[in-house]
């Protein structure tokens, strides 16, 4: 039951875009219509499900204090949480590339959807959150961080397409002043959107 | 690129009018995070000074050494050596603000101002050249990210870097502090006024 709890937790009150403004970037960049931001979402969703637990295990595993008591006692006081950040964006570049051939080898058309966004989750700032999250909260199983690295996904994949299908309709529907068009009123959007998805906060579930 | 006039621009340009915040539209995730409060904003803006030059530097230096093929994973790695020692660094000398700025020390790493920059100048230009580029867009992402936070700290807690601004006698008098502004969605919306007002000095960024 927790798990689903921290899923639904991680989609609405956690969301990456409008609690923590992870993923702006290509959020800002890729919102322009619908399709695009369908198919980046889906991209990130996927490098979260899959990079989460691979850094749960990494963390776990090898770089927490003491983690490597199972290799023999005499390394239970090795400490190497300082390489945490390059070990976590290290598998996220190379998961990014695995991904990027298993998908080209074995479904090509999906391959052609994402074409350009693949390489470009790499340096997404969602990814590298993720993991770092994961390793403040000390979530207890890799089942869990598969759940909280699913609902952020997901949380990602909703406020993009959200706020595309807001912009493709804006530039027909209203007068914006000039110097706000493009990327100043977005940035009012995300601003509005982010303070209705507040009302989601102390919810319990 | 090597005459004086040209690294002027260099340097100058990102303060205002290629701004790596409000016009490259580079780096927001964490200037939106961190400007709450005005001291972790002066940090973390420093930090990517730092992080910004060195690594332009170093890229620029190996840039005819890297394969193209997997220059982004060289990139990363470079930067993310520098973003360790920043991080270690604050741990034991700032403690206090590290632990306010959490996972964003971090984030600076997928900061997309420094792919940015690193592929669009220190890949194809001199050491020198892109360690003035990497500086001045550190300073242009550190302005936005000061003035940002200097609104949302004056009027969301009537201080600033700590110290009570706004006197007694007005809260005496009735005056609340916003508490909007402490919320994270005020510093897009403070974002979104600094470009209106850019752009309307600066026509031609105008989009139509």
């Amino acid at each position: 039951m927790d798990e689903i709890n921290l899923f639904i937790r991680s989609i609405f009150i956690d969301n990456m875009i409008f609690a923590y403004f992870l993923g702006m970037c290509s959020f800002l960049a890729v919102s322009k219509n619908v399709k695009t931001a369908f198919g980046l979402g889906i991209a990130v969703t996927f490098m979260l499900v899959i990079s989460l637990p691979v850094n749960y295990l990494l963390e776990t595993y090898v770089l927490k204090q003491g983690a490597l008591t199972w290799l023999g006692d005499e390394y239970s006081s090795i400490d190497l949480s300082f390489l945490s950040l390059i070990m976590f964006i290290a598998v996220i570049a190379s998961m990014t590339q695995l991904v990027e051939m298993v998908v080209e080898k074995y479904a090509p058309a999906l391959y052609s959807q994402l074409g350009i966004f693949l390489p470009l989750i790499a340096v997404n700032c969602a990814i590298l959150g993720g993991s770092l999250f994961m390793q403040q909260r000390n979530f207890d199983s890799a089942i869990t961080a598969t759940c909280a690295g699913a609902g952020w996904g997901i949380g990602w994949l909703l406020a993009i397409v959200a706020i595309a299908a807001i912009r493709e309709r804006l530039d027909a529907y209203s007068n914006i002043p000039k110097p706000l068009r493009g990327i100043g009123i977005t940035f009012i959007i995300t601003a509005l959107m982010g303070i209705a998805f507040m009302s989601f906060l102390g919810i319990k579930i | 690129m090597s005459d004086k006039v040209d690294l002027k621009k260099i340097f100058f340009n990102p303060f205002s009018k290629d701004n790596p915040v409000i016009v490259q539209v580079l780096g927001i995730c964490s200037c939106l995070a961190v400007t709450a409060k005005l001291e972790p904003a002066i940090v973390m803006g420093i930090s990517v000074i730092a992080v910004l030059a060195f690594s332009n530097v170093i890229i620029s230096l190996i840039r005819n050494t890297i394969p193209t093929n997997i220059r982004i994973i060289v990139q990363l790695v470079v930067v993310a050596g520098l973003v360790v020692i920043v991080d270690q660094l604050l741990k034991a000398y700032a403690y206090d603000v590290s632990k306010q700025l959490s996972v964003f020390i971090g984030l600076i790493i997928t900061n997309c101002i420094l792919m940015g920059r690193l592929e669009a100048f220190a890949m194809s230009n001199k050491p020198w050249p892109s360690f003035l580029d990497g500086v001045g867009n550190g300073i242009g992402y550190t302005i936005i990210l000061v003035i940002v936070a200097f609104f949302r700290e004056l009027l969301g807690s009537g201080t600033l870097l700590g110290i009570q601004i706004i006197p007694q006698a007005f809260y005496d008098a009735g005056y609340v502090n916003n508490g909007l502004m402490i919320l994270p969605p005020m510093a897009l919306i403070v974002v979104a006024c600094i470009i209106w007002i850019h752009r309307i000095y600066n026509k031609d960024l105008q989009e139509d």
